[in-house]
């Protein structure tokens, strides 16, 4: 049964993206599972962690009993200051943000599509949504990348031809880490790069809506080390 | 030098009329007026339209969300018109679902930019976010240099309650840290501005005027957080 396979776990799949980011990137996490992202750190790398409410350069999430009640992530946690660090106001913060500044966002969605369409803010049948920064940052960060469950609780695919659900922004999408592997959005679809340990390109794509382009240099999946 | 110190919360809100429309700062909880909304909610005033980020949170802290629970506001525009997860049912949310309340769902970035755009005279601009998405339906399109843009408008207010960490009689203002957030903007883009400070009040002259994040020019009423009020 494929259902009970061990799939990747949380931290895995966003160690897996931070393994992505650049020396000198200008990173912006979403709130929930991405904030992951900034539990793993490379020190050959020096990442600059930007947060929506206008935080440029925040350390690590404040031990217990030092948390600075003024100084909070995008996801509301208490944050370390650190050296560098600087301080805008909201429409500053966005003017980064839409000036093309951000190298990465990294966010979470209910669906993504082989157009690199994401759907994070709206569910049907609920009057208004959870935009937040995310509909900015996903229509001017350079590139987008998006942690989220292969399948929905029930088992339905979230990797889709295309999104049901209202999105938050078209063809923007250019990396997808699931608990069933890494995925690269191409101008052919979602190509498969990394599998999960123990799952074949096969049953991967059965639970996929979306064809999968299933590479020669498919690799299993990375984790840290 | 007029004077803007108030004594108490209540004097401070004590005109603002039924339909008015008000800014309440804050993110994630740091950097809300909660002291002022708390005199808002006393003071009754009803039919108000709010802009804020969010409308209202599940903690038991005063936000507009306690506006909104006492039936004090009609219209809400917010970068948050749902919860963040489905099972967070607040006030808002029921209202919200049942027709009690009318709100509009803006990106925050362009909440920001709406703000900072009346506060400095600008009639409408054209942003990339929401283009291609339910949200940009309706509006006017725009290609510029090859890239698509929707057009928004500013959005005033009459009232904008803020948070400070310090300021001088006069009015200037300095926020610590995340608590910045919307602090500046909203305070400059309201047509009234009353201000909450956390540390202290001091004598005109004493803040560096390079390290004056809203100048007192933006601020008609101050009002010192007593020893026994709400400071997180």
């Amino acid at each position: 049964m494929t259902e009970e396979k061990p799939k990747l776990q949380r931290q895995a799949m966003c160690d897996r993206l931070a393994m992505e980011f650049q020396d000198d990137w200008i990173v912006n996490l979403g709130v929930g599972m991405p904030t992951l992202c900034s539990n793993y750190v490379d020190p050959t790398k020096d990442l600059i962690f930007h947060s929506e409410n206008g935080v440029i350069g925040y350390g690590p999430l404040a031990p217990a009993g030092e948390e600075d009640r003024h100084l909070v992530n995008a996801g509301g946690q208490n944050v370390v200051p650190i050296p560098g660090m600087a301080i805008v106001h909201h429409a500053d913060s966005f003017a980064l943000i839409r000036g093309g500044m951000v190298d990465v966002t990294v966010m979470g969605a209910y669906e993504v599509a082989e157009n690199g369409d994401f759907a994070n803010w709206r569910i049907p049948n609920r009057k208004g949504g959870g935009i937040g920064g995310a509909m900015d940052l996903a229509a001017c960060a350079k590139q987008v990348f998006i942690a989220l469950e292969h399948t929905t609780r029930d088992g339905k695919p979230r990797m889709l031809k295309r999104c049901a659900l209202p999105i938050t922004a078209p063809g923007v999408v250019t990396l997808v880490a699931t608990d069933l592997g890494l995925f690269k959005v191409t101008p052919q679809g979602f190509e498969l790069r990394e599998h999960a340990p123990g799952w074949t390109p096969e049953e991967i794509q059965e639970l996929t809506e979306a064809t999968l382009v299933i590479p020669p240099d498919l690799k299993e999946f990375r984790f840290r080390d | 030098m007029k004077n803007k110190i108030y004594q108490s919360f209540d004097e401070a809100v004590a005109d603002v009329a039924d339909g008015s429309a008000f800014m309440a700062p804050g993110f994630s909880g740091v950097g809300v007026p909660r002291n002022l909304l708390a005199a808002l909610n006393r003071q009754g005033a009803k039919n108000l339209t709010g802009i804020s980020n969010n409308c209202g949170t599940l903690d038991e802290k005063i936000d507009v969300g306690t506006l909104i629970a006492a039936h004090q506001v009609k219209k809400m525009y917010a970068a948050f018109t749902s919860p963040t997860h489905p099972s967070q049912i607040s006030p808002f949310v029921q209202m919200y679902n049942d027709g009690e309340i009318d709100a509009e769902t803006v990106p925050q970035g362009t909440l920001a930019e709406r703000l900072r755009a009346a506060a400095s005279g600008i009639g409408a601009f054209f942003t990339p976010a929401s283009v291609g998405t339910e949200l940009a339906e309706g509006k006017e399109h725009r290609e510029i240099n090859g890239r698509t843009y929707v057009l928004e408008f500013p959005l005033h207010a009459d009232y904008a309650f803020i948070r400070a960490f310090r300021a001088d009689t006069f009015g200037n203002l300095q926020f610590r840290l995340s608590q910045r957030n919307f602090n500046p903007i909203m305070a400059m883009a309201a047509r009234v501005t009353i201000v909450e400070v956390e540390d202290e009040i001091v004598p005109v002259g004493e803040l560096d005027p390079d390290k004056i994040h809203v100048p007192g020019v933006y601020v008609n009423r101050l009002v010192k957080i007593p020893p026994d009020g709400i400071f997180d």
